[in-house]
Protein backbone atom coordinates (compact mmCIF):
# COMPACT_ATOMS: atom_id res chain seq x y z
CA UNK A 1 0.00 0.00 0.00
CA UNK A 2 1.41 3.10 -0.95
CA UNK A 3 2.24 5.88 1.30
CA UNK A 4 2.24 9.57 1.86
CA UNK A 5 6.01 9.04 3.42
CA UNK A 6 7.18 6.36 1.22
CA UNK A 7 8.11 9.19 -1.85
CA UNK A 8 11.73 10.59 -2.70
CA UNK A 9 11.38 13.43 -0.40
CA UNK A 10 11.21 11.08 2.61
CA UNK A 11 13.86 9.09 1.53
CA UNK A 12 15.77 11.68 0.87
CA UNK A 13 14.86 13.43 4.35
CA UNK A 14 15.45 10.16 6.34
CA UNK A 15 19.02 9.91 4.62
CA UNK A 16 20.64 12.75 6.97
CA UNK A 17 17.77 12.69 9.51
CA UNK A 18 16.96 10.47 12.24
CA UNK A 19 13.71 8.00 10.68
CA UNK A 20 11.00 10.17 12.89
CA UNK A 21 12.31 13.38 12.31
CA UNK A 22 11.52 13.04 8.26
CA UNK A 23 8.50 11.14 9.67
CA UNK A 24 7.70 14.33 11.31
CA UNK A 25 8.74 16.76 8.50
CA UNK A 26 6.79 14.84 5.94
CA UNK A 27 3.64 15.11 8.00
CA UNK A 28 3.73 18.54 8.85
CA UNK A 29 4.35 19.39 5.08
CA UNK A 30 1.62 17.25 3.81
CA UNK A 31 -0.81 18.73 6.64
CA UNK A 32 0.33 22.51 5.85
CA UNK A 33 -0.96 22.04 2.31
CA UNK A 34 -3.96 20.51 3.28
CA UNK A 35 -5.11 23.11 5.48
CA UNK A 36 -3.88 26.06 3.48
CA UNK A 37 -5.55 24.28 0.26
CA UNK A 38 -8.76 24.34 2.41
CA UNK A 39 -8.67 27.99 3.56
CA UNK A 40 -8.24 28.90 -0.10
CA UNK A 41 -10.96 26.61 -1.14
CA UNK A 42 -13.39 28.42 0.83
CA UNK A 43 -12.58 31.69 -0.32
CA UNK A 44 -13.45 30.21 -3.78
CA UNK A 45 -16.54 28.41 -2.83
CA UNK A 46 -17.97 31.32 -0.92
CA UNK A 47 -17.36 33.34 -4.33
CA UNK A 48 -18.67 30.67 -6.22
CA UNK A 49 -21.80 30.59 -3.55
CA UNK A 50 -22.55 33.89 -3.75
CA UNK A 51 -21.91 34.50 -7.40
CA UNK A 52 -24.28 31.41 -8.10
CA UNK A 53 -27.23 31.83 -5.78
CA UNK A 54 -27.52 35.55 -7.31
CA UNK A 55 -27.29 34.58 -10.70
CA UNK A 56 -30.57 31.83 -9.65
CA UNK A 57 -32.30 34.61 -7.91
CA UNK A 58 -31.62 37.12 -10.92
CA UNK A 59 -29.81 39.52 -9.78
CA UNK A 60 -25.46 40.47 -9.99
CA UNK A 61 -24.27 39.35 -7.15
CA UNK A 62 -20.08 40.67 -5.66
CA UNK A 63 -19.03 42.28 -9.25
CA UNK A 64 -17.24 45.64 -7.95
CA UNK A 65 -13.54 44.28 -6.25
CA UNK A 66 -11.84 43.19 -9.27
CA UNK A 67 -12.48 41.89 -12.36
CA UNK A 68 -15.97 40.54 -12.00
CA UNK A 69 -15.89 40.68 -8.39
CA UNK A 70 -12.99 37.92 -8.43
CA UNK A 71 -11.16 40.01 -5.17
CA UNK A 72 -14.28 40.21 -3.27
CA UNK A 73 -13.18 37.02 -0.49
CA UNK A 74 -9.94 38.86 0.03
CA UNK A 75 -11.90 42.47 0.55
CA UNK A 76 -13.90 40.32 2.81
CA UNK A 77 -11.23 38.67 4.97
CA UNK A 78 -9.12 42.14 5.63
CA UNK A 79 -12.37 43.60 6.89
CA UNK A 80 -13.07 40.65 8.97
CA UNK A 81 -9.87 41.18 10.11
CA UNK A 82 -9.67 44.57 11.26
CA UNK A 83 -13.22 44.41 13.05
CA UNK A 84 -13.50 45.79 16.28
CA UNK A 85 -13.87 42.84 19.01
CA UNK A 86 -17.20 43.00 20.47
CA UNK A 87 -17.97 40.32 23.14
CA UNK A 88 -21.55 40.23 25.19
CA UNK A 89 -20.76 41.26 28.92
CA UNK A 90 -21.88 38.46 30.16
CA UNK A 91 -20.65 35.63 27.77
CA UNK A 92 -18.37 33.39 29.14
CA UNK A 93 -15.28 34.01 27.35
CA UNK A 94 -12.94 30.82 27.25
CA UNK A 95 -16.05 29.13 25.79
CA UNK A 96 -17.00 31.82 23.15
CA UNK A 97 -13.40 31.85 21.92
CA UNK A 98 -12.92 27.99 21.59
CA UNK A 99 -16.12 27.65 20.30
CA UNK A 100 -15.31 28.75 16.37
CA UNK A 101 -11.81 26.58 17.11
CA UNK A 102 -14.26 23.71 17.50
CA UNK A 103 -16.32 23.88 14.94
CA UNK A 104 -13.10 24.14 12.50
CA UNK A 105 -11.57 21.50 13.63
CA UNK A 106 -14.39 19.55 13.21
CA UNK A 107 -14.48 20.07 9.41
CA UNK A 108 -10.93 19.86 8.51
CA UNK A 109 -9.98 16.62 10.55
CA UNK A 110 -12.21 14.86 8.16
CA UNK A 111 -9.63 15.43 5.43
CA UNK A 112 -7.08 13.65 7.16
CA UNK A 113 -8.45 10.15 5.73
CA UNK A 114 -9.83 10.98 2.22
CA UNK A 115 -7.92 10.34 -0.13
CA UNK A 116 -7.51 12.94 -2.71
CA UNK A 117 -5.47 10.35 -4.94
CA UNK A 118 -3.81 6.65 -5.31
CA UNK A 119 -1.17 7.64 -2.58
CA UNK A 120 -2.80 11.19 -2.00
CA UNK A 121 -4.14 10.66 1.02
CA UNK A 122 -2.69 11.77 4.84
CA UNK A 123 -3.75 8.67 7.21
CA UNK A 124 -5.19 4.70 5.87
CA UNK A 125 -7.32 4.07 9.02
CA UNK A 126 -8.93 1.11 9.12
CA UNK A 127 -12.21 2.80 10.87
CA UNK A 128 -12.18 5.81 8.38
CA UNK A 129 -15.60 5.37 7.89
CA UNK A 130 -16.34 5.58 11.90
CA UNK A 131 -13.56 8.23 12.39
CA UNK A 132 -15.60 10.38 9.53
CA UNK A 133 -18.68 10.45 11.52
CA UNK A 134 -16.94 10.76 15.18
CA UNK A 135 -14.92 13.87 14.19
CA UNK A 136 -17.73 15.32 12.20
CA UNK A 137 -19.97 15.33 15.06
CA UNK A 138 -17.67 17.67 16.93
CA UNK A 139 -19.29 20.33 14.90
CA UNK A 140 -22.18 20.04 16.49
CA UNK A 141 -20.27 20.54 20.33
CA UNK A 142 -18.57 23.35 18.81
CA UNK A 143 -21.78 25.18 17.78
CA UNK A 144 -23.96 23.91 21.05
CA UNK A 145 -20.81 25.51 23.08
CA UNK A 146 -21.08 28.79 20.47
CA UNK A 147 -24.82 28.93 21.31
CA UNK A 148 -24.62 28.22 24.84
CA UNK A 149 -21.75 30.63 25.61
CA UNK A 150 -23.28 33.69 24.04
CA UNK A 151 -25.40 34.71 26.47
CA UNK A 152 -28.17 34.90 24.31
CA UNK A 153 -31.68 33.66 24.33
CA UNK A 154 -31.71 33.51 20.27
CA UNK A 155 -28.52 31.79 20.34
CA UNK A 156 -29.54 29.17 22.94
CA UNK A 157 -32.68 28.78 20.68
CA UNK A 158 -30.22 27.99 17.69
CA UNK A 159 -28.17 25.85 19.51
CA UNK A 160 -30.79 23.76 20.83
CA UNK A 161 -32.14 23.14 17.66
CA UNK A 162 -28.61 22.51 15.94
CA UNK A 163 -28.40 19.48 18.85
CA UNK A 164 -31.84 18.31 17.92
CA UNK A 165 -31.48 18.84 14.36
CA UNK A 166 -27.59 17.01 14.25
CA UNK A 167 -28.80 14.08 16.61
CA UNK A 168 -31.40 13.65 14.25
CA UNK A 169 -29.78 13.13 10.68
CA UNK A 170 -26.93 11.70 12.14
CA UNK A 171 -28.91 8.11 12.42
CA UNK A 172 -30.15 8.20 8.55
CA UNK A 173 -26.66 9.28 7.60
CA UNK A 174 -24.73 6.32 9.65
CA UNK A 175 -27.73 4.03 8.39
CA UNK A 176 -27.18 4.68 4.65
CA UNK A 177 -23.44 3.88 4.47
CA UNK A 178 -24.02 0.19 5.75
CA UNK A 179 -24.85 -0.55 2.28
CA UNK A 180 -21.39 0.47 0.94
CA UNK A 181 -19.58 -0.88 3.61
CA UNK A 182 -21.86 -4.35 2.61
CA UNK A 183 -20.66 -3.87 -0.71
CA UNK A 184 -16.81 -3.53 -0.23
CA UNK A 185 -16.24 -5.46 3.14
CA UNK A 186 -13.92 -2.13 4.35
CA UNK A 187 -14.59 0.79 6.41
CA UNK A 188 -11.01 2.28 5.24
CA UNK A 189 -12.18 4.81 2.66
CA UNK A 190 -8.47 4.15 0.54
CA UNK A 191 -9.65 0.37 0.18
CA UNK A 192 -13.76 1.26 -0.64
CA UNK A 193 -12.43 3.32 -3.82
CA UNK A 194 -9.93 0.61 -4.10
CA UNK A 195 -11.85 -2.58 -4.42
CA UNK A 196 -14.96 -1.18 -6.88
CA UNK A 197 -14.26 -0.33 -10.64
CA UNK A 198 -17.62 1.38 -10.75
CA UNK A 199 -18.77 4.32 -8.87
CA UNK A 200 -20.97 2.67 -6.07
CA UNK A 201 -23.92 5.40 -6.64
CA UNK A 202 -25.34 2.65 -9.63
CA UNK A 203 -25.56 -0.13 -7.09
CA UNK A 204 -26.81 2.48 -4.02
CA UNK A 205 -28.92 4.78 -5.43
CA UNK A 206 -31.16 4.74 -2.24
CA UNK A 207 -27.84 4.96 -0.33
CA UNK A 208 -26.89 7.66 -2.30
CA UNK A 209 -30.04 9.94 -1.81
CA UNK A 210 -30.46 9.56 1.90
CA UNK A 211 -26.98 10.34 2.67
CA UNK A 212 -26.94 13.47 0.57
CA UNK A 213 -30.18 14.37 2.15
CA UNK A 214 -29.24 13.88 5.72
CA UNK A 215 -25.77 14.93 5.51
CA UNK A 216 -26.94 18.63 4.20
CA UNK A 217 -29.03 18.67 7.01
CA UNK A 218 -26.37 17.56 9.51
CA UNK A 219 -24.25 20.43 8.24
CA UNK A 220 -27.15 22.71 8.70
CA UNK A 221 -26.90 24.00 5.17
CA UNK A 222 -30.49 25.27 3.38
CA UNK A 223 -33.13 24.38 2.75
CA UNK A 224 -32.52 22.43 6.74
CA UNK A 225 -30.70 25.88 8.12
CA UNK A 226 -33.08 25.45 10.87
CA UNK A 227 -30.03 26.19 13.17
CA UNK A 228 -29.75 29.80 12.00
CA UNK A 229 -32.95 30.63 10.58
CA UNK A 230 -32.58 34.45 10.48
CA UNK A 231 -36.40 35.03 10.15
CA UNK A 232 -36.74 32.96 13.68
CA UNK A 233 -33.55 33.47 15.65
CA UNK A 234 -31.53 36.69 14.04
CA UNK A 235 -28.18 34.35 13.12
CA UNK A 236 -28.71 31.00 15.61
CA UNK A 237 -26.15 30.20 17.00
CA UNK A 238 -23.64 33.00 15.70
CA UNK A 239 -25.61 36.42 16.44
CA UNK A 240 -22.90 37.16 19.11
CA UNK A 241 -19.79 36.38 16.36
CA UNK A 242 -18.45 39.02 14.70
CA UNK A 243 -14.42 39.60 13.23
CA UNK A 244 -12.10 36.83 13.04
CA UNK A 245 -14.34 34.59 15.69
CA UNK A 246 -16.93 34.89 13.12
CA UNK A 247 -15.34 33.90 10.02
CA UNK A 248 -13.62 31.33 11.53
CA UNK A 249 -17.22 29.97 12.38
CA UNK A 250 -17.78 30.40 9.06
CA UNK A 251 -14.67 28.65 7.48
CA UNK A 252 -16.09 26.14 9.70
CA UNK A 253 -19.21 26.04 8.05
CA UNK A 254 -17.89 25.90 4.40
CA UNK A 255 -14.91 22.70 5.26
CA UNK A 256 -17.81 20.82 7.05
CA UNK A 257 -19.86 21.12 3.58
CA UNK A 258 -16.90 20.60 1.17
CA UNK A 259 -16.30 17.66 3.51
CA UNK A 260 -19.96 16.05 3.08
CA UNK A 261 -18.90 16.88 -0.72
CA UNK A 262 -15.93 14.58 -0.21
CA UNK A 263 -16.74 11.93 1.20
CA UNK A 264 -20.15 11.52 -0.92
CA UNK A 265 -17.23 11.91 -4.13
CA UNK A 266 -14.92 8.66 -2.30
CA UNK A 267 -17.83 6.64 -0.91
CA UNK A 268 -20.20 6.83 -4.17
CA UNK A 269 -19.05 8.52 -7.14
CA UNK A 270 -15.52 6.18 -6.96
CA UNK A 271 -12.98 9.16 -5.43
CA UNK A 272 -10.01 9.64 -7.63
CA UNK A 273 -10.90 7.15 -10.15
CA UNK A 274 -11.23 8.15 -14.14
CA UNK A 275 -9.86 7.81 -17.57
CA UNK A 276 -6.27 9.81 -18.01
CA UNK A 277 -2.58 9.24 -15.97
CA UNK A 278 -2.65 8.93 -12.46
CA UNK A 279 -1.77 12.55 -11.55
CA UNK A 280 -5.44 13.58 -12.91
CA UNK A 281 -6.55 11.69 -9.82
CA UNK A 282 -6.36 15.15 -8.02
CA UNK A 283 -8.69 16.61 -10.71
CA UNK A 284 -10.73 14.24 -11.23
CA UNK A 285 -11.63 13.96 -7.26
CA UNK A 286 -11.64 17.43 -7.30
CA UNK A 287 -14.24 17.98 -10.37
CA UNK A 288 -16.34 14.73 -8.70
CA UNK A 289 -16.50 16.92 -5.33
CA UNK A 290 -17.41 20.36 -6.77
CA UNK A 291 -20.12 18.74 -9.01
CA UNK A 292 -21.66 17.22 -5.53
CA UNK A 293 -21.19 20.68 -3.95
CA UNK A 294 -23.20 22.46 -6.74
CA UNK A 295 -25.70 20.29 -6.07
CA UNK A 296 -26.58 20.90 -2.71
CA UNK A 297 -26.02 24.26 -4.02
CA UNK A 298 -28.90 23.91 -6.28
CA UNK A 299 -30.84 22.47 -3.35
CA UNK A 300 -30.06 25.88 -1.58
CA UNK A 301 -31.55 27.88 -4.22
CA UNK A 302 -34.48 26.17 -5.23
CA UNK A 303 -36.27 25.08 -1.97
CA UNK A 304 -37.72 26.94 0.97
CA UNK A 305 -36.59 26.66 4.41
CA UNK A 306 -38.42 23.52 6.17
CA UNK A 307 -40.45 24.14 9.11
CA UNK A 308 -38.95 22.28 12.18
CA UNK A 309 -41.84 19.83 12.25
CA UNK A 310 -41.53 19.07 8.85
CA UNK A 311 -37.33 18.28 9.59
CA UNK A 312 -37.88 16.39 12.33
CA UNK A 313 -40.40 14.07 10.83
CA UNK A 314 -38.12 13.97 7.36
CA UNK A 315 -35.74 12.28 9.89
CA UNK A 316 -37.69 9.69 12.22
CA UNK A 317 -40.21 8.94 9.22
CA UNK A 318 -38.81 9.04 5.98
CA UNK A 319 -35.21 8.68 6.06
CA UNK A 320 -34.82 6.30 8.81
CA UNK A 321 -37.07 3.49 7.48
CA UNK A 322 -36.07 3.79 4.25
CA UNK A 323 -31.98 3.77 5.51
CA UNK A 324 -33.16 0.89 7.36
CA UNK A 325 -34.98 -0.84 4.47
CA UNK A 326 -31.68 0.02 1.95
CA UNK A 327 -29.76 -1.90 4.28
CA UNK A 328 -31.28 -5.10 4.18
CA UNK A 329 -32.17 -5.09 0.39
CA UNK A 330 -28.21 -5.14 0.06
CA UNK A 331 -27.48 -7.66 2.64
CA UNK A 332 -29.88 -9.80 0.50
CA UNK A 333 -28.34 -9.04 -3.15
CA UNK A 334 -24.93 -9.75 -1.26
CA UNK A 335 -25.87 -13.25 -0.28
CA UNK A 336 -27.38 -14.18 -3.48
CA UNK A 337 -25.36 -12.21 -6.05
CA UNK A 338 -21.81 -11.84 -3.84
CA UNK A 339 -19.88 -9.98 -6.22
CA UNK A 340 -22.49 -7.40 -7.37
CA UNK A 341 -22.71 -7.98 -11.26
CA UNK A 342 -23.70 -5.23 -13.32
CA UNK A 343 -27.03 -6.87 -14.17
CA UNK A 344 -28.02 -5.25 -10.27
CA UNK A 345 -27.44 -1.51 -11.57
CA UNK A 346 -31.13 -1.21 -13.05
CA UNK A 347 -33.15 -3.33 -10.67
CA UNK A 348 -31.38 -1.22 -7.68
CA UNK A 349 -32.11 2.11 -9.49
CA UNK A 350 -35.80 0.99 -10.16
CA UNK A 351 -35.88 -0.37 -6.31
CA UNK A 352 -34.77 3.25 -5.24
CA UNK A 353 -36.68 4.97 -7.57
CA UNK A 354 -40.43 3.20 -6.29
CA UNK A 355 -39.38 3.22 -2.56
CA UNK A 356 -38.56 7.09 -2.69
CA UNK A 357 -42.09 7.65 -4.63
CA UNK A 358 -44.13 4.85 -2.69
CA UNK A 359 -43.03 6.29 0.56
CA UNK A 360 -43.03 10.01 0.15
CA UNK A 361 -46.66 9.15 -1.14
CA UNK A 362 -47.55 7.61 2.02
CA UNK A 363 -45.80 10.34 4.00
CA UNK A 364 -47.38 13.42 2.39
CA UNK A 365 -51.42 11.61 3.36
CA UNK A 366 -50.05 11.42 6.79
CA UNK A 367 -48.83 15.31 7.36
CA UNK A 368 -52.10 16.22 5.43
CA UNK A 369 -54.08 14.48 6.99
CA UNK A 370 -52.70 15.41 10.46
CA UNK A 371 -53.42 18.96 9.29
CA UNK A 372 -56.93 19.07 8.79
CA UNK A 373 -57.69 17.02 12.33
CA UNK B 1 -1.32 1.06 11.36
CA UNK B 2 -0.45 3.49 14.52
CA UNK B 3 1.88 5.81 12.14
CA UNK B 4 -1.76 6.93 10.57
CA UNK B 5 -2.73 7.73 14.53
CA UNK B 6 0.22 9.64 15.37
CA UNK B 7 -0.43 11.92 12.15
CA UNK B 8 -3.87 12.21 12.81
CA UNK B 9 -2.90 13.26 15.84
CA UNK B 10 -0.79 15.85 14.76
CA UNK B 11 -2.99 17.18 12.56
CA UNK B 12 -5.03 18.00 15.34
CA UNK B 13 -2.27 19.96 16.80
CA UNK B 14 -1.10 21.48 13.22
CA UNK B 15 -5.34 22.66 12.74
CA UNK B 16 -5.66 23.76 15.87
CA UNK B 17 -2.29 25.94 16.10
CA UNK B 18 -3.61 27.18 12.63
CA UNK B 19 -7.32 28.19 13.73
CA UNK B 20 -5.60 29.68 16.74
CA UNK B 21 -3.54 31.73 14.39
CA UNK B 22 -6.05 33.38 13.01
CA UNK B 23 -7.58 34.55 16.18
CA UNK B 24 -4.28 35.68 17.80
CA UNK B 25 -3.12 37.30 14.57
CA UNK B 26 -6.97 39.29 14.62
CA UNK B 27 -5.67 40.57 18.32
CA UNK B 28 -2.63 41.34 17.88
CA UNK B 29 -4.02 43.82 14.85
CA UNK B 30 -5.95 45.94 17.63
CA UNK B 31 -2.37 46.79 19.72
CA UNK B 32 -0.87 48.48 16.21
CA UNK B 33 -4.21 50.35 16.00
CA UNK B 34 -5.69 48.48 12.60
CA UNK B 35 -8.50 47.38 14.67
CA UNK B 36 -10.58 49.44 16.70
CA UNK B 37 -10.95 49.26 19.79
CA UNK B 38 -13.24 51.43 21.38
CA UNK B 39 -15.64 49.90 24.18
CA UNK B 40 -19.16 50.68 25.20
CA UNK B 41 -21.43 49.61 27.97
CA UNK B 42 -24.26 49.62 24.63
CA UNK B 43 -21.97 47.04 22.15
CA UNK B 44 -21.57 44.44 25.31
CA UNK B 45 -25.54 43.69 25.56
CA UNK B 46 -26.89 40.75 24.00
CA UNK B 47 -28.03 41.39 20.67
CA UNK B 48 -31.65 40.82 19.87
CA UNK B 49 -32.19 43.28 16.87
CA UNK B 50 -32.17 46.31 18.09
CA UNK B 51 -34.86 45.70 20.70
CA UNK B 52 -34.23 45.97 24.83
CA UNK B 53 -33.00 42.50 26.15
CA UNK B 54 -36.29 41.22 28.17
CA UNK B 55 -36.46 38.07 30.41
CA UNK B 56 -33.46 35.91 31.34
CA UNK B 57 -31.30 34.12 29.10
CA UNK B 58 -32.16 30.83 30.56
CA UNK B 59 -35.68 29.95 29.49
CA UNK B 60 -36.97 27.01 29.93
CA UNK B 61 -36.95 24.40 26.60
CA UNK B 62 -39.47 21.76 26.41
CA UNK B 63 -39.55 18.88 26.76
CA UNK B 64 -39.22 16.94 23.21
CA UNK B 65 -35.61 17.58 22.79
CA UNK B 66 -34.92 15.21 25.36
CA UNK B 67 -37.20 12.41 23.93
CA UNK B 68 -35.34 13.24 20.70
CA UNK B 69 -31.79 12.25 22.57
CA UNK B 70 -33.29 9.60 23.90
CA UNK B 71 -34.24 8.08 21.03
CA UNK B 72 -30.63 8.95 19.37
CA UNK B 73 -29.12 6.78 21.67
CA UNK B 74 -30.80 3.65 20.91
CA UNK B 75 -30.19 3.95 16.91
CA UNK B 76 -26.64 5.06 17.55
CA UNK B 77 -25.95 2.40 19.72
CA UNK B 78 -27.53 -0.27 17.35
CA UNK B 79 -25.69 1.21 14.50
CA UNK B 80 -22.16 -0.23 16.71
CA UNK B 81 -23.44 -3.62 16.03
CA UNK B 82 -24.56 -2.96 12.18
CA UNK B 83 -20.98 -1.91 11.34
CA UNK B 84 -18.71 -5.25 12.22
CA UNK B 85 -21.97 -7.17 11.11
CA UNK B 86 -21.63 -5.06 7.37
CA UNK B 87 -17.67 -5.72 7.05
CA UNK B 88 -17.93 -9.34 7.92
CA UNK B 89 -21.41 -9.91 6.10
CA UNK B 90 -20.33 -12.53 3.76
CA UNK B 91 -18.57 -14.68 6.16
CA UNK B 92 -21.66 -14.61 8.11
CA UNK B 93 -23.68 -15.48 5.08
CA UNK B 94 -27.53 -16.37 5.72
CA UNK B 95 -27.31 -16.94 9.48
CA UNK B 96 -26.20 -13.33 9.76
CA UNK B 97 -28.82 -12.19 7.77
CA UNK B 98 -31.43 -13.74 9.70
CA UNK B 99 -29.89 -13.08 13.42
CA UNK B 100 -29.68 -9.21 12.24
CA UNK B 101 -33.23 -9.42 11.22
CA UNK B 102 -34.70 -10.93 14.55
CA UNK B 103 -32.07 -7.67 16.28
CA UNK B 104 -33.88 -5.25 14.16
CA UNK B 105 -37.07 -6.17 14.39
CA UNK B 106 -36.68 -6.15 17.81
CA UNK B 107 -35.88 -2.63 17.62
CA UNK B 108 -38.84 -1.78 15.07
CA UNK B 109 -40.99 -2.63 17.68
CA UNK B 110 -40.06 -0.05 19.91
CA UNK B 111 -39.20 2.41 17.40
CA UNK B 112 -43.13 1.80 16.30
CA UNK B 113 -44.32 1.60 19.69
CA UNK B 114 -42.43 5.49 19.74
CA UNK B 115 -43.91 6.26 16.45
CA UNK B 116 -47.37 5.63 17.69
CA UNK B 117 -47.57 7.25 21.29
CA UNK B 118 -46.53 10.29 19.37
CA UNK B 119 -42.57 10.66 20.37
CA UNK B 120 -41.79 11.16 16.76
CA UNK B 121 -43.98 14.65 16.27
CA UNK B 122 -42.36 17.63 16.67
Amino acid sequence: MPRVWDNFVYNWLAGFLQDWVAFLIMGIVVMAIILNFLALLVMVLQYMDRRLIARFQVRFGPNRVGPSGLLQPIADTIKLLTKEDLRPRLADPLVFTLAPLVVFLGGTLAFAVIPFNRSGFLADLNVGILYIFAITSLGAVGIFMAGWSSNNKYSLFGAMRAVAQLVAYEVPVVVSILGVVLITESLSLVDIVEKRDIPLILLQPLGFLIYLAAATAEVGRPPFDLLEAESELIAGYHTEYNGMRWALLQLGEYVATFAVAAVVTTLFLGGWKGPGPAVLGYVWFMLKALFVYLLILWVRASLPRVRIDQLMGFAWKFLLPLALLNVFITAAEALMWPDFPWLLVPVNIAIALGLVVLWSSLFQLRAYRKVEA
Amino acid sequence: MLAAYAYIGIFLVVAAVFGATVLVLSYVLSFVRIRPRKPETVKGTPYESGMVTLGKTWVQFNVRYYLYALLFVVFDVETVFLYPWAVRFKQLGLFGLVEMTIFIAILLIGYAYAWKRGALEW
